[in-house]
């Protein structure tokens, strides 16, 4: 069974069977507006939760992406170095950044489910 | 702070669901469905933008006795009825206090065509360098502007208000009768496309926007489009890439300074000519797709040597670019540049403007 959670600045995590894909939310996706760079971790990067992972640019802004687990970076998703409008069409779907290789899967803790990320997305209305 | 203003489409642009924020003191719609595709659909087709935030002065009276002559960079006595001319309204020190355009509506009489922001304060300067006599006034809360861009807009318009439309080459403008009342239509716009502004009494917004929508060809295009297709031809933004402290000569914009002819700044500007310039604008683009932004700074050979002024990731080029201002000696043509903010860093390299020169604004 595959696990969702979503960080504060709008990152989500799916973990499954050890792995942890790793994108921005829709919601971050439709803020941002029409994407139009994102600029890729290095694969074998190690980051701590919450360190800067990736960037992300849209017409309107430059923004950075956050690590929502400690790890090492697995694998990297090359289609959005042409086509970052995919980010736009499917964030939390064909628009992930990159797979992490959990260190502290307990981490999670300090994450929010997919209902508390609702709520937290209503408070910002 | 004063409150918001908004333009007489305000209601049209909420039932669009627009996404509406503050510029120059008004609520403006930034974009409609998306700023790319608003972009892509302006340089493939027809877009309609709500300009009505802008200015319009007019001025009726002896164009000689006024003095109006000495007000802007261009000769404005020499303009033919019914032609129009860009240039600028300077400060003393030669800063650029607006950029604008003035209509040459008759022998006696111009409209004077000013951005948003800078309204209040253009109308007291050129009314203090006017000499009594003429009649000066700011119609701007009267008039309402809309701008029809893109390689279509000939033809939506020619078959809306007949072939006289047509006929109008770049930089002139006719009067003609629109939904029943007096219209300026200009071939002038802000895109790099064949495009037109139309300007009319406010009250007639309303009808005019409805009825070119009616084209399937129009779609409306929001200030975020705007701001790309506008930097992609490498036009000036005032208050982003030209202001008070910045001079047509710094700007490159020195084809629109005539000195032949007395002008407020004319002494400063040739002064500047003599010592030489001490910055200069650079058009970049950038190797990647990320974009340059506003204030973000510019290096060369790991010092900074100025700062960006306006930047945007741009659709049809498929990279970032931008124009900023930098010491001299860097500004020419193929130099490389590195540009930086924070942990974001990007290589540029120095080109000549447009960045896009596929536009059908001469066709």
């Amino acid at each position: 069974m595959t696990e969702t959670y979503f960080t504060k600045e709008h990152e989500w995590v799916k973990i499954k069977d050890g792995v942890a894909s790793i994108g921005i939310s829709e919601h971050a996706a439709h803020e941002l507006g029409d994407i139009t760079f994102v600029e890729l971790p290095q694969v074998g990067k190690t980051v701590k939760q919450f360190e800067v992972l990736a960037g992300i640019e849209s017409v309107k802004a430059a923004s950075d992406i956050y690590a929502p687990l400690s790890g090492k970076v697995t694998k990297v998703n090359e289609a959005l170095n042409d086509t970052p409008e995919i980010v736009n069409e499917a964030a939390e779907d064909a628009g992930w950044i990159a797979w992490l290789e959990p260190s502290d899967i307990s981490e999670v803790k300090n994450l929010l489910s997919k209902a508390e990320y609702d709520e937290y997305l209503k408070g910002l209305e | 702070m004063e409150s918001l203003r908004n333009t007489p489409l305000l209601s049209r642009h909420q039932q669009m669901k627009a996404l509406l924020a503050p510029f120059g003191g008004w609520n403006m719609p930034i974009q409609y469905e998306g700023i790319i595709a608003e972009h892509k659909w302006c340089r493939e087709k027809a877009s309609l933008f709500d300009i009505c935030h802008m200015g319009e002065f007019l001025f009726q009276g002896d164009i000689e006795a006024s003095g109006l002559e000495d007000v802007f960079t261009f000769s404005v006595k020499s303009i033919p009825v019914g032609r129009s001319r860009y240039g600028f309204l300077l400060n003393e020190n030669g800063g650029i206090i607006d950029d604008l355009i003035v209509f040459r509506l008759a022998e006696d009489a111009v409209m004077i065509v000013v951005n948003a922001a800078t309204i209040d304060n253009d109308f007291s300067v050129i009314q203090s360098r006017l000499k009594p006599g003429g009649v000066f006034s700011n119609t701007s809360a009267d008039t309402g502007k809309l701008d029809i861009q893109g390689p279509l807009s000939r033809d939506v318009l020619v078959q809306a208000f007949g072939p006289e439309i047509g006929k109008i080459p770049y930089f002139k403008f006719i009067r003609m009768n629109i939904l029943g009342v007096e219209a300026i239509v200009s071939r002038t716009g802000y895109t790099g496309e064949l495009g037109y502004e139309i300007f009319l009494p406010a009250q007639k917004v309303v009808e005019l926007w409805d009825l070119l929508l009616g084209d399937e060809r129009v779609k409306p295009a929001g200030l975020g489009a705007r701001d790309v297709l506008r930097l992609e031809v490498g036009y000036s933004l005032y208050g982003s890439d030209i202001d008070e402290v910045t001079t047509p000569l710094e700007a490159g914009l020195g084809a629109f300074v005539n000195f032949d002819k007395q002008f407020v700044g004319r002494e400063a500007l040739l002064k500047q000519q003599q010592t030489g310039l001490t910055k200069a604008k650079a058009a970049f683009q950038v190797s990647s797709r990320r974009a340059p932004r506003h204030h973000y700074e510019i290096c060369s050979e790991g010092a900074a040597v100025g700062t960006v002024t306006s930047g945007v990731f741009s659709p049809m080029l498929g990279c970032g670019v931008g124009i900023g201002f930098v010491k001299p000696a860097v500004a020419t043509v193929g130099a490389p540049l590195t540009i930086r903010h924070d942990n974001v860093s990007m290589e540029a390299t120095v080109v000549e403007l447009p960045f896009y020169k596929g536009g059908s604004l001469r066709s």
